[in-house]
């Protein structure tokens, strides 16, 4: 029988250690929607979607009710657009865009994503025009999230789409010029994308995914952060096993809401993805476990160390405690929504470079970075393709979320709000890469992909 | 299917009374109760069996919520499951 004990060891981590299930994410297939008539296509995206998560928000919120543990957020993920309406100019991919923002403000999801594009190795006329559109599809709407995953360690980098991403995000960072340039917090580009990530920006229901189906993203830094206050001292196999031990805990809360949803709404569980995400509020921060195992600042010495042990060992506690682990499975660290990193950006501890360096142990990319408006497009791409290059060569998912800030410069502080924190301007290295960009073409597959 | 109550708060005359009257009243059978005082603080966990509740499981909750707020404690009802999901292999 429970005992005391492990009830009141539950309900602290949820009062004051933050636990919580970061996301119930339903991945919709709308391939079968496919229709040369537009209105055709939008009405069938319009509906499959309504009918098939219209109980998403309600039964989210009913299990959090029964089991007292938060479930804070409930989104889709839908089939990459790109491979939805293969035929239409870019005002038909808008279109689908608006559909998109509709339907998730009907069933009250706070965010849709898959307004996507897979051009690894090449993109087609859908893709070309699906690019091309995301930057006005990301000022027109307010919860659609898009992505573009333009390279794989078994194909290589396309760094055509690279250039292009460059060029999008100042265009939709312009578009947006009033509001922070938000639209670039809600666009991704990945280097080995998976189809099962029920995080956004970057979530889409994947081409070999099942036709509904329910992820879940466990959370909880704020619980391993004091799970450690108990072992300050204590040497690296202590350290160790309790991160394991803690995750394993926190997975199992995911597992058990995941089988629950999954039942209630009678669509297939897929996987748990073990990451620990951040939210702006104190006690929720990935930053702060580094401080807890001793390092200063995030950022300083020993960081990426320290973030390696923590991504290893929440993995190896959370493997076991779920049936099926998929999506990310990596840290998040959007720097605007972890306060502990926003000061270490702030005091200088912090640096793009060190982000970059601890993207290669695990961190899954460079997140939510405000980095100055003036920024070129190439330099963008620059970054987007050292980041590219260590998912393809370290057969890992990697992404950049980069937001150039029009109007900001370093030292000033950009607001993007809720959820999506804030967040000084970072420097971004003054010389250029103008023409490493504009050489085009791509990036052959690397000698190790070669593996059959 | 059952639940874990918890309440916790400052102790006072016939809390344990008003929590136990409401359950009988709902026809919910308590399995079993724990209860102590950690420096004039009242700390309580009972399990519940709400198969015969007369009542959604989910109102019951907002009940013992609403019942708290007024002895002036924190009464929480759960799942049980969350916990032998969390503390049993």
């Amino acid at each position: 029988m429970i005992s005391y004990y492990e009830v009141q060891e539950t309900n602290k981590m949820i009062q004051e250690a933050n636990l919580d299930v970061r996301t119930i994410t339903m991945g919709i297939n709308l391939l079968d929607c496919a229709d040369s008539d537009i209105n055709k296509l939008n009405d069938k995206i319009y509906d499959k979607i309504t009918k098939n998560a219209s109980n998403l928000v309600s039964v989210g919120e009913d299990i959090s009710k029964e089991f007292g543990v938060p479930i804070v957020n409930k989104r889709i993920s839908v089939t990459p657009i790109s491979l939805v309406g293969g035929k239409l100019d870019t005002s038909g991919f808008i279109s689908i865009a608006k559909t998109l923002d509709k339907a998730a403000k009907e069933v009250g999801v706070n965010f849709i994503g898959g307004y996507s594009a897979l051009v690894q190795k090449g993109s087609t006329k859908g893709d070309i025009n699906l690019i091309r559109s995301i930057p006005e599809a990301l000022t027109v709407t307010e919860r659609v999230c898009s992505s573009v995953n333009v390279g794989t360690s078994k194909n290589g980098i396309n760094m055509n789409a690279v250039k292009k991403m460059g060029e999008i995000i100042k265009e939709m960072a312009f578009m947006t010029k009033d509001q922070n340039s938000i639209a670039c917090a809600k666009f991704v580009v990945f280097c080995n994308a998976v189809g099962d990530n029920p995080f956004m920006a970057g979530a889409f229901h994947g081409v070999g995914e099942r036709d509904l189906v329910i992820n879940v993203g466990v959370s909880g830094p704020g619980v391993v952060k004091r799970a450690l206050e108990n072992v300050r001292g204590a040497d690296f196999e202590t350290l160790c096993e309790t991160v394991k031990k803690t995750a394993f805990k926190i997975t199992r809360v995911g597992q058990l809401v995941a089988q629950e949803a999954s039942k209630r709404l009678g669509i297939p569980f897929g996987i748990i993805d073990l990451s620990l995400a951040p939210t702006p509020a104190v006690g929720d921060s990935i930053a702060e476990i580094f401080n807890e195992m001793g390092i200063e600042r995030a950022g300083a010495p020993g960081t990426t160390a320290a973030l390696a042990i923590l991504n290893d060992n929440v993995k190896k506690g959370g493997i076991m405690a779920s049936s099926y682990v998929g999506g990310l499975s990596g840290a998040f660290i959007p720097v605007s929504e972890d306060h502990g990193m926003i000061e270490a950006a702030e005091l200088g501890a912090l640096t793009l470079e060190k982000l970059e360096a601890m993207t290669c142990v695990c961190s899954v990319g460079l997140d939510m970075i405000a980095i100055p408006g003036a920024t070129s497009a190439e330099t963008i791409s620059g970054i987007i393709a050292d980041e590219m290059a260590i998912g393809m060569i370290n057969n890992k998912t990697t992404a950049v979320r980069i937001i150039p800030v029009i109007g900001k410069e370093v030292g000033d502080n950009v607001e993007f709000g809720g959820l999506l924190g804030y967040a000084p301007i970072m420097p971004v290295n003054k010389y250029g890469c103008e023409a490493f960009i504009k050489r085009g073409g791509r990036i052959p597959a690397p000698v190790h992909s070669f593996k059959n | 299917m059952k639940g874990i109550i918890t309440v916790i708060g400052k102790d006072s005359v016939g809390i344990i009374a008003k929590v136990c009257t409401y359950l009988a009243e709902k026809n919910i059978n308590i399995l079993d109760i724990s209860q102590t005082i950690i420096s004039g603080y009242f700390n309580m966990m009972m399990i519940i069996d709400v198969s015969g509740n007369s009542g959604k499981f989910e109102n019951t909750i907002e009940d013992l919520k609403k019942l708290g707020e007024e002895i002036g404690v924190d009464i929480r009802l759960q799942s049980e499951e969350i916990f032998n999901s969390m503390h049993r292999i």
